[in-house]
């Protein structure tokens, strides 16, 4: 992967900065002149991958999200975005609709399906008692 | 933060801005004070003013939904913005028939 423009950013596990995450992700990649349903489907996608960080990751406590962001130069954005709080134990069944072990938070499980079906490319790498990291992928299509 | 209107047994609760994790508990916390203690017949969520949601969005409606049946009333979803029906359909909650 070649990219030709990337930023990385660190903010604490705190809900507040979901918002946060989306904003400048979103801000990120206007250079490649996103239509707004396509700019739409990447702030929801982070915004799902950083709230399992907050939710899931870190669970009751505070620890820091990072968010490495890159364009390709066949206008291809890829968002890794990481924690190194609890991991997964089974990445196959938290990835299932509406799986979810925060059922008291009213978290509907559909974070990877939601992520799964905005983007073109979804990985998860997980180590228990490591920490997760997502990768998402989204070719910004250039004719309109 | 959340305007609620309450007539006719109907409590209307008018959504705004955009709706994640973290805006969620609130919206959640002030609804379900209304509904215990206005024990509504409807419910009815009024989108028309919310700019993002992500599935923290589903899971206030699905709990919601609950709720409000707990104490004998039905849920109605108004006014969902184009932008915002992708997740909804992709939720699988229009088989509730609140919409």
């Amino acid at each position: 992967m070649k990219s030709i423009n990337e930023t990385h950013i660190k903010f604490p596990s705190k809900s507040i900065n979901e918002g946060f995450a989306r904003s400048v992700v979103s801000a990120f990649v206007m250079e490649l002149d996103p239509t707004i349903s396509e700019l739409a489907d990447i702030k929801t996608a982070v915004s799902e991958a950083v709230t399992n960080c907050i939710v899931h990751g870190y669970k009751r406590e505070i620890g820091v999200v990072y968010i490495d962001a890159y364009i390709t130069e066949e206008k291809r954005v890829v968002i890794k975005i990481r924690d190194k709080g609890v991991g997964i134990n089974d990445v196959k069944q938290a990835m299932q609709p509406l799986f979810t072990t925060a059922e008291n938070e009213e978290r509907a499980g559909l974070g990877f399906a939601v992520m799964q079906s905005f983007m073109d490319k979804v990985k998860v790498r997980s180590t228990p008692g490591k920490g997760t990291t997502v990768t998402l992928e989204k070719l910004i299509v250039p004719i309109r | 933060m959340v305007q609620t209107d309450y007539k006719n047994d109907i409590l209307t609760v008018y959504l705004k801005g955009e709706i994640d994790h973290n805006r969620a508990a609130d919206i959640r916390v002030t609804i379900d004070s209304r509904i215990n203690s206005l024990r509504p017949k409807k419910l009815e969520l009024d989108f028309s003013k919310v700019s993002f949601m992500d599935s923290s969005g589903i899971g206030l409606i699905m709990g919601r939904y609950r709720a409000v049946g707990l104490v004998g009333g039905e849920l109605k979803i108004k006014n969902v913005p184009e932008n915002l029906s992708r997740i909804i359909e992709l939720s699988g909650i229009t088989s509730l028939g609140v919409f």
